[in-house]
């Protein structure tokens, strides 16, 4: 109920800073970015709103970049700005990617090009194997998550289950599994 | 006009499945893409993703190349628009919903459970991307070892330094130029 007043922000502003994440943010790593902008430039969010908004970001569906444009520009301007958060996050890359799809449409078939992709293509699966391994280190070492790691995979990446299938049937045993309860008898 | 349809209708359904990110989609959206409606083919998909990399932004704004494959410019909106939207409007109402059950154990519970499952998804998601980027059956061995090594040199690099990651997806471009032309 304490949630401290949000700084009035114009919606201009608002579309610009997020704007700014999404053109200069690569890699995958836009958690750092939006940090640096809201937390330290901006002074949006103090520490524990940017980790409470990115808890809820990376819980839901959806990019983590955009559930955070949502999170934050909801606090700071409602559903107005929430939309145009969202739209300063995608459209910069957006407009690029499309640009970038363009030229590929057009020198697809020349070799050099397809090399020089199939290399970015090989560096970008070493890009996501590091994050997922960051990001999840806790849950692979811990056996009683490492089974829902593997189950997981194998259900999703070897046999093909629908991620539907897959997050209905596993999902709710998981939650169970760590419910408050047992979390009170210390295990 | 159907098949903007089916487009919407997958990446929509996508789109609320993405639990832990883009990532986790990865395998499914593949699988949709690529043997369920044959809009792409496995190479590229992920020649997509690569450019995806080399862009700014949230990278998975490339699955809008895969709408502009299979109806020009309205697939391309179309995705775009199916792919964010119905996310971006659930965690809207959902998030008012969980400032509101702040200290709420049950908060800590599903944070808690769902961190292996999105770990695997994401796994799984590198697994769907490797089994063409890093490993391709229809090339020969030299060429293969040549592409995991590049991804074994970029978690290598990673773990390592606090170099920018996209400087890594470049160096893989100029390291794809060079050693396998």
């Amino acid at each position: 109920m304490s949630e401290p007043a949000a700084p009035r922000v114009s919606l201009a502003k608002l579309f610009g800073v997020f704007a700014l994440i999404g053109v200069t943010s690569f890699g995958g790593g836009i958690v750092a970015y939006l940090r640096h902008a809201l937390v330290e430039k901006e002074k949006w969010l103090d520490e524990d709103g940017f980790m409470g908004a990115l808890e809820i970001a990376q819980t839901l569906p959806g990019l983590n970049s955009t559930n955070m444009s949502v999170i934050v520009g909801r606090k700071l301007r409602g559903p107005l700005g929430a939309l145009v958060a969202v739209l300063g996050m995608i459209l910069p890359g957006a407009v690029i990617v499309t640009a970038l799809g363009f030229a590929y449409v057009a020198f697809r078939n020349d070799p050099k090009v397809a090399v020089v992709l199939t290399g970015v293509a090989a560096a970008a699966v070493g890009l996501l194997l590091q994050v997922t391994l960051k990001i999840g280190w806790k849950q692979l070492i811990r056996p009683k998550d490492l089974i829902f790691v593997v189950l997981v995979f194998v259900m999703v990446g070897i046999f093909h289950i629908s991620l539907l299938v897959t997050l209905v049937t596993v999902a709710p045993v998981a939650v169970w599994l760590n419910r408050p309860e047992l979390k009170k008898e210390g295990t | 006009m159907t098949k903007i349809v089916e487009l919407i209708n997958v990446f929509a359904l996508l789109s609320l499945l993405a639990v832990g990110g883009g990532t986790a989609v990865l395998p499914q959206m593949k699988h949709d893409t690529t043997v369920t409606h044959e809009w792409v083919t496995a190479d590229q998909f992920t020649e997509i993703y690569s450019l995806g990399q080399l862009a700014p932004g949230p990278n998975m704004t490339c699955v809008m190349l895969i709408g502009y494959e299979v109806s020009g410019v309205a697939g391309l909106i179309a995705v775009l628009v199916a792919f964010f939207f119905p996310a971006c409007l659930l965690c809207y109402f959902v998030s008012q919903i969980w400032d509101a059950a702040e200290g709420s154990p049950w908060r800590d519970a599903v944070q808690r459970g769902m961190a292996p499952v999105v770990i695997g998804l994401m796994l799984a998601g590198c697994y769907a991307l490797g089994k063409t980027a890093s490993y391709n059956p229809t090339k020969d061995w030299e060429f293969n070892v040549l592409t995991l090594g590049i991804g074994g040199v970029v978690v290598a690099v990673l773990a390592l330094t606090r170099i920018n990651p996209a400087l890594t997806i470049l160096g893989g471009g100029v390291a794809g130029y060079f050693l396998l032309g």
